[in-house]
């Protein structure tokens, strides 16, 4: 807990959450806001001084347009810190299910959305190569992706 | 910046939506574009994702995807908002951060690689815009459209405004220009520059929340009537064509509006038939527009 603390902390500071007048900008030019839970003023005020904002499911609402991040007045930058409390998050564990399947997939194949048969199919009545020429059809190269993962801790850091 | 690229497929263009990738192929041999597969790649990886889970992972990996590039002495070419995000984005903190430099190459060196930060990564439609502009693509056409569309820029291709050079994020025209260049009249929309509502994760982690955005968005292109959705990014494409059959699943309206990524628009104004596009693996249905093109023609 303390190591993620201390991340918050220098969230704060890094990305200008204490330059936040709570004007209501950010809230208003959002499009995920119109339609969920997700209000950025608020989150943005409850990032600065309350640890359990890393446990608020709405952070994962922010689809990450920037709209917010571009009118603030105040230059807060507050896409960046949303980024930054996920991956603090992440960190203590706290991350959903169907985000860790999809890391799963990274690390099995190197595409977050690999192949299926379907499309191989497809892409046969295309006319194209029937994997196409990424990691797919590379073998030295996945073993590259998956060294560099592993050299990250990233299985470590996304399991349960 | 060059005009000799490498191309970037990412993840959904080669294995959800492999149309795309063939008629970008179509369409830079018709333009006589120096373009050669980035062999190898992997995911970008996926900035909604795999940068909200850790910021030092994420680098490693678009840093392979851009040194293979530089191995090859040319620039990165996306088709993708969010691959053009991700290796944009960590192209640019990795150029200007010796010590973000140092940890990924530390990274790197496990593989035998060294990032070098020696070229570029461009978008499509702001490639197509300003290495072979307007004209020449309109020059080019054999077969003038005559569609009425809904331009869909996304969220990702202009924002972070602070890493990419463009006129304006509010009201931007580059990508209208080269739409209008195939014969297409690009009809304004209230909401236009809105997010399709897919980024950030939301899409795979909360479905419902991303749909209910998409929904919005889908209401004022209905309102705009149009031909189909214009988009320059597979991520925005899937959540608008597969997100108009989740909408109706779930009992809400039926938009049946055909969706095209940028390149399928253009193949088909070059005279290649929606099928060497690969509309028809589409979930929306596309007859409406193949229909409406074979009287124009
Ligand atoms: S726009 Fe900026 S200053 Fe205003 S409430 Fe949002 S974060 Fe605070
Ligand atoms: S970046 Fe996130 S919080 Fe900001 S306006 Fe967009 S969806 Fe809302």
């Amino acid at each position: 807990m303390l190591k993620g603390t201390a991340s918050l902390e220098s969230a704060i500071e890094n990305f200008d959450i204490l330059k936040c007048m709570q004007c209501g900008i950010c809230s208003g030019s959002c499009p995920s806001g119109r339609h969920t839970v997700l209000n950025i003023r608020r989150l943005v005020r409850r990032a600065s001084h309350d640890p359990a904002v890393m446990e608020d499911e709405s952070l994962w609402m922010c689809t990450t347009c920037y709209n917010c991040q571009e009118r603030c007045p105040r230059s807060v930058r507050i896409v960046d810190a949303v980024l930054r409390i996920r991956e603090i998050a992440v960190h203590q564990g706290i991350i959903l299910d169907s985000h860790r399947k999809v890391a799963s997939l990274l690390l099995e194949t190197g595409h977050a959305v690999p192949i299926n048969e379907e499309n191989t199919e497809r892409r046969k009545q295309l006319g194209l190569s029937e994997l196409p020429p990424t990691v797919h059809s590379v073998p030295d190269a996945l073993m590259e992706v998956k060294k560099l993962l592993k050299s990250c801790d990233f299985e470590e850091i996304v399991e349960d | 910046m060059s005009d000799k690229v490498s191309l970037f497929l990412g993840c959904l263009i080669p294995n959800r939506y492999p149309g795309i990738e063939k008629a970008t192929q179509l369409c830079f041999e018709k333009l006589d574009i120096d373009c050669k597969d980035l062999v190898g790649a992997s995911c970008c990886p996926a900035p909604g994702v795999f940068r909200s889970f850790d910021e030092p992972s994420w680098l490693a990996i678009a840093s392979r995807n851009i040194l293979l590039s530089e191995e090859m002495e040319r620039d990165v070419l996306t088709l993708c908002n969010g691959c053009y995000g991700s290796l944009a984005e960590a192209n640019n903190k990795l150029k200007e951060s010796s010590k973000l430099r140092e940890m990924t190459n530390e990274h790197l060196s496990k593989i035998g690689k060294e990032y070098k930060g020696s070229v570029d990564v461009r978008h499509i439609t702001e490639f197509l815009f300003r290495e072979i502009g307007a004209d020449t693509i309109k020059l080019n056409v054999t077969k003038p459209l005559g569609l009425r569309v809904a331009v869909h820029y996304g969220c990702h291709l202009l924002k972070p405004s602070r890493d990419r050079e463009f006129e304006s994020i509010e009201r931007p025209t580059f990508f209208d220009s080269i739409v209008e260049a195939t014969g297409c009249k690009s009809v304004d929309y209230p909401d236009k520059m809105e997010c399709c509502g897919a980024g950030g994760g939301v899409r795979s982690g909360l479905s419902d929340s991303a749909l209910s955005i998409t929904n919005h968005k889908l209401s004022r292109i209905k309102e705009a009537d149009v031909d189909c959705i214009i988009n320059a990014c597979p991520f925005c494409h899937l959540q608008f064509d597969d997100g108009q059959k989740e909408i109706k699943t779930q009992g809400g309206e039926d938009y049946a509006i055909p969706v095209l990524h940028f390149t399928q628009l253009l193949a088909l104004a070059f005279g290649y038939s929606p099928e060497d596009a690969g509309l028809q693996f589409n979930v929306t249905d596309c007859s409406s527009l193949e229909e409406k093109l074979v009287h124009e023609g």
